[in-house]
């Protein structure tokens, strides 16, 4: 069963064309890693399939239906959820406000469930619950990001570049989390720089280059591809 | 202390006497059809190079001056105390918000004919600020045409009196719904913008509306103005000395007391104060509620909003709409109150004035919003014995408030929404 397809999409910034023709195939209970360089449009094809820009051409598909022209809005709350590259929490609210802002569309009793989950799954949010969220490390920001996407009780997950300027230890934590949440049934694509650790974690992995898909197999086949090694892996 | 250093302060002492010497030095004198350069007085002269003398000293010694100043004790005597529990202060604000309106209440009958009607002034200003701080202050959304709206506002209620004879209190809903309507068909379009691009799209729109009101002679009068609009009724007593329209009656001779025309500027009064406290309860109640949230999620950070599901259009036209709504109720007050109304009163000014409020009270905070309106209505008319030098004073406060206190007269503390945790 697949969760999200893209079929021969292509994206326009203007009148440049940032991605020329990608198919990607999620499916249900997966983690999809995809990983790429600077500038090989991996932000562009995520927030393709978030409408924003929308596709110009192909299809996308999330849980059978067709989302290619559908509005943000309405995508992000089709059971989908997104953690955007570079966090954007809103620092001016609490920890406990973020959280509640991602359970925006839910009802109270359902926003109460969801935030006993992820107090489970981040004890230190817990502890942080009234203090403003601009005022926590970087570690803990990139948490309470993920436990707001979850706040929506997402099936699929879309995490563009969980590691970005994290302390290895943090990054290894953020990516356990990530590991259950698999095992949590949710279905996680993720982005990421970071190849070693994202294909490690994936079952199967993308690799983007320049607009277009160049590679793909499972994680470990990619973890043991010599192109892969010694463009993504430092040799 | 460098060279450096005294080469700036110079260049500033030169500064000054290029500006104020061709100010201050040089009259034009009229004599006859001929105008004349003169030169003032030596004393005047005297007063410029001193001027330009305490410039470059404070410039050359600037580091040490601020050093100084920098030692001296903090004079603000709460500057060390904790921040209060949520609890307790929303308790207090509401104590005092309570006190101040029963205060306005009583307050007309004490004071001068002028004051009440300068107090009605300030209420339509509250109500104004008031609603603009939704647009700007909780939606984070700059608009510099927000006086437009007011105009509509106003003269929904001019034009239909004039046509229809409608009364005040059937054009309140009217002008401000219309008012409303207006800030979403505008919103359509341009919400798409942000920052400056929407700051200067908006400056336009408050242009366009005051041109249009200008030029359209056969429906508005155009810069004549239109006159003779009613005043509000007490269910139906006039508060003229002669009854004005077949069915009402006068509210002295029912009453029987002798005719004042006080009572009419305290009844203004009262009817703008209980529509400020009605604007204030209302958009507190908007600021707790899912969309005021979600106002200040699309303020703080679009693309997260976004993110959420937040439908960037709809948040930010209901801030847009809200915003009007309330500046078009203003607008009916201020019609009403006048009598008269010309594109005049709805220029570029006024909006600067309001957005100044908003910025001076501190953005999204309702208190100190209030407390700006205040200031900034009465503090021209209390500098009024300065004359030429109060819009001066007026500037020069505005500056040193921003230096002082960029936050605003009271910064917003947001109420922290919390679950109850189930038992």
């Amino acid at each position: 069963m697949s969760m999200l397809v893209l079929e021969d999409v292509h994206t326009h910034y203007g009148k440049i064309e940032a991605l020329h023709g990608v198919s990607v195939e999620v499916n249900k209970g997966e983690i999809v890693s995809l990983i790429g360089a600077n500038g090989a449009g991996k932000t562009t094809l995520l927030m393709t399939v978030c409408g924003m820009p929308q596709a110009s051409s192909g299809r996308i598909m999330l849980e059978g239906r067709d989302i290619t022209h559908a509005p943000t809005a309405q995508i992000m709350r089709s059971g989908l959820a997104i953690v955007p590259e570079g966090r954007r929490i809103f620092s001016g609210l609490t920890v406990e406000e973020n959280l509640h802002m991602g359970g925006f569309f839910n009802s109270k009793s359902e926003i109460r469930k969801a935030q006993d989950h992820v107090y489970d799954l981040f004890p230190r949010l817990k502890e942080r619950e009234t203090q403003r969220a601009g005022t926590m490390s970087g570690g803990e920001q990139q948490m309470l990001a993920i436990g707001r996407a979850l706040m929506s009780n997402p099936h699929m997950m879309i995490l563009d570049e969980p590691s970005l300027g994290l302390a290895p230890l943090i990054i290894k934590q953020i990516f356990e989390i990530i590991g259950h949440l698999r095992d949590e049934g949710i279905t996680v694509f993720l982005v990421e720089q970071n190849a070693h650790q994202a294909l490690h974690l994936a079952d199967r992995g993308y690799v983007l280059e320049t607009g277009k898909i160049r590679l793909h197999d499972t994680g470990k086949n990619l973890l043991e591809n010599p192109d892969v090694q010694n463009a993504y892996l430092g040799g | 202390m460098t060279a450096n250093n005294y080469r700036h302060a110079l260049f500033c002492a030169v500064v000054t006497l290029i500006i104020s010497f061709p100010i201050l030095g040089l009259n034009l004198e009229a004599k006859g059809v001929k105008i004349t350069l003169t030169g003032a007085q030596t004393s005047t002269y005297i007063a410029i190079a001193l001027a330009a003398v305490a410039v470059f000293v404070f410039q050359a010694f600037r580091d040490s001056f601020m050093g100084v100043l920098g030692k001296l004790p903090n004079l603000n005597p709460l500057a060390g105390r904790e921040p209060m529990e949520q609890s307790k202060r929303v308790k207090l604000e509401s104590w005092i918000l309570t006190g101040i309106v029963v205060f306005a209440l009583f307050w007309p009958f004490l004071v001068s004919r002028g004051s009440v009607d300068l107090a009605t002034l300030v209420l339509i200003y509250i109500m104004l600020a008031l609603g603009l701080n939704v647009v700007v202050g909780l939606a984070g959304l700059l608009d510099l045409g927000y006086v437009a709206f007011y105009a509509v506002g106003a003269y929904t209620f001019a034009l239909l009196s004039q046509y229809t004879g409608i009364s005040f209190w059937m054009a309140l809903p009217i002008g401000a719904l219309l008012a409303g309507v207006t800030g979403m068909i505008l919103g359509f379009p341009v919400l798409r913008l942000r920052g400056d691009y929407l700051a200067i799209v908006t400056l336009g729109f408050g242009e366009i509306i005051r041109i249009l009101l200008n030029n359209w002679t056969s429906l508005t009068g155009g810069p004549n103005g239109i006159g003779g609009i009613p005043e509000p009724t007490l269910f139906g007593m006039e508060f003229g000395r002669r009854v004005k329209e077949e069915g009402n009656t006068s509210f002295h001779e029912t009453f029987g007391i002798a005719y004042s025309g006080e009572h009419k500027v305290i009844f203004l009064y009262l009817i703008a104060l209980v529509l400020a406290v009605i604007t204030a309860l209302i958009i507190r109640r908007f600021m707790r509620m899912p969309v005021g949230r979600a106002w200040e999620a699309l303020r703080e950070d679009e693309i997260a909003a976004r993110s959420l599901g937040l439908s960037r259009t709809a948040v930010k036209l209901s801030a847009f709409t809200i915003g009007a709504f309330f500046a078009g109720f203003a607008g009916t007050v201020f019609a009403s109150k006048q009598g008269f109304i010309s594109p005049e009163s709805f220029v570029f000014l006024e909006s600067a004035i309001i957005l100044a409020i908003v910025v001076l009270g501190g953005m999204g905070s309702q208190l100190g919003v209030i407390l700006a309106a205040i200031a900034v209505t009465i503090l021209p008319e209390l500098a009024r014995e300065f004359s030429e030098y109060r819009m001066l004073i007026f500037g020069a406060a505005m500056v040193l408030m921003m230096v002082w206190r960029p936050q605003g007269l009271l910064p917003v503390r947001r109420i922290q929404i919390t679950l109850k945790k189930q038992e």
